[in-house]
């Protein structure tokens, strides 16, 4: 009993201690730097690298959705009843040339399948066949011009009162398993897991693949966006880089 | 000549505090998703071979529910523990520890020599001549340097989805994300048995002196 107490107590002592200096500035610098150590490295071995794609019989039977499952407001609900006949994406930002695109047109673009795993970053993992345009043909439309380095995703839902979006640098935008997904297994995406549009990001967690998507817009910096931090998540305190 | 090389004695304390620091976070994101699951992928209760218990605060780092917080630090530990178990595993190469000290030889593995020496651990005499460490001792060093802390570096990589899409033989070499995630729950328990019994064996075989010559080196006579 009282070597469980002082394993209590000294375990208390370590967390109080952690909890303190981890919000502490030179700490949080110190975290900044590991994420960009991850992400430095990542890159180095294997800029092009192509996340595995899995046989048909590894799919798994039902797809978790996370997060959001169903946006609210009579707007959504209102697409959805009309099979996202009207929903447009709209691609802005620092391009040459705005776009709006309908399912449509996204539909008559060059199509990649694919099925991979998807890790949440809670931890657990399911595998899924994703059909949808590349972002990098949608990109090649619109131009980007030279300033632009992230591109940044809007939702059409929100969590917790606040707009969920997305970034990733020009590396993952232009990669070629990064798409536009309309599809999940065959059919078009269910609700849950992001109907009408959602991104697939293959060598990041599951909180960059950004669902209900909305807009495209490439941007120079993040600042000045949501709260600056790249995306919904990272701004509450999640790594913006999500590859591991 | 010191009982343990400065090498080893930077490495042992550095490691110690990354290992408690990764634990203790480890046990926060574990309860971000309490379920263990074998193979690629796995979400449902159905699928999971363990359902693990929820960690209470005290054990975990932060103290609070909190996986960003618990991820930042766990991921800047790895690197410390990762570069840190290079470093000395490449000097104990270079330098001879391993060959001198953790190695066994021939003659240690005959019956009536472990036997003789878990009789000598029966009666908590843990004073070996010709070596510095016994043969259990050696054995369980090897085990922790050369494939549990190993395991725990390449398992944690495996989870990482972009270290897969670079290093594919990751998932093939566990048999899949969701093995390697059980894999480094199970070996991350395996090394606080190890933790334990480490401890409670420096109590017992004179605490004061091996934690003083762990920290500022010892003499290697005395050890002998």
């Amino acid at each position: 009993m009282k070597r469980r107490n002082l394993l209590v107590g000294l375990g208390a002592g370590l967390v109080a201690g952690c909890s303190k200096v981890g919000q502490s500035e030179p700490m949080q610098t110190l975290f900044d730097w590991s994420e960009r150590l991850h992400n430095g490295a990542h890159r180095a071995l294997g800029r092009k690298a192509l996340a595995r794609e899995y046989a048909p019989e590894d799919i798994s039977p039902f797809f978790r959705g996370n997060g959001t499952i169903e946006p609210d407001g009579g707007a959504y609900a209102a697409h959805a009843a009309a099979g996202f006949a009207d929903w447009r994406l709209a691609v802005g930002g620092l391009v040459r040339r705005e776009l709006a695109l309908s399912l449509d047109q996204l539909m008559v673009l060059p199509q990649r399948t694919q099925i991979t795993r998807h890790d949440c970053v809670e931890g657990w993992s399911a595998i899924g066949q994703w059909t949808g345009p590349q972002l990098s043909t949608v990109l090649q439309m619109a131009d980007l011009q030279p300033e632009a380095r992230y591109i940044v995703f809007r939702c059409a839902d929100r969590l917790n009162g606040a707009e969920y979006y997305e970034s990733i640098d020009l590396e993952d935008a232009f990669h070629p398993q990064t798409i536009i997904a309309h599809r999940l297994n065959g059919e078009p995406l269910p609700v849950r897991n992001g109907a009408p549009l959602r991104m697939r990001i293959e060598r990041q967690l599951g909180y960059k693949h950004a669902k209900y998507l909305t807009g495209i817009e490439a941007v120079a910096s993040l600042e000045g966006i949501g709260r600056g931090e790249g995306g919904y998540w990272e701004d509450r305190g999640y790594q913006w880089y999500a590859g591991i | 000549m010191k009982r343990h090389r400065l090498s080893t004695r930077i490495w042992h304390w550095v490691n110690a505090l990354s290992l408690v620091i990764l634990f203790m976070s480890g046990l926060n994101i574990s309860n971000a998703h309490r379920r263990l699951y074998w193979g690629e992928a796995g979400f449902e209760a159905a699928d999971a071979w363990l359902h693990v218990a929820r960690f209470p605060g005290w054990a975990t780092i932060p103290g609070h529910y909190s996986l960003s917080a618990a991820r930042d630090w766990h991921l800047l530990f790895a690197w410390v523990f990762t570069l840190g178990l290079l470093l000395y595993i490449a000097s104990a190469l270079l330098n001879g520890h391993l060959r001198r000290d953790i190695l066994t030889s021939r003659k240690e593995w005959r019956w009536a020599a472990i036997r003789a020496d878990f009789a000598a651990h029966l009666r908590l005499d843990f004073q070996h001549a010709g070596g510095k460490y016994n043969f259990f001792q050696k054995l369980s060093y090897a085990l922790v340097i050369f494939l549990m802390l190993p395991l725990m570096v390449l398992t944690g990589l495996a989870l990482s989805p972009a270290m897969d899409a670079s290093w594919p033989w990751l998932l093939d070499l566990f048999g899949g994300r969701q093995s390697a995630r059980s894999i480094h729950f199970i070996v991350a328990w395996g090394l606080v048995v190890f933790l334990v019994v480490h401890v409670v064996l420096v109590l017992l075989s004179g605490p004061i002196r091996q934690l003083r010559d762990m920290t500022v080196g010892g003499s290697a006579d005395e050890a002998a």
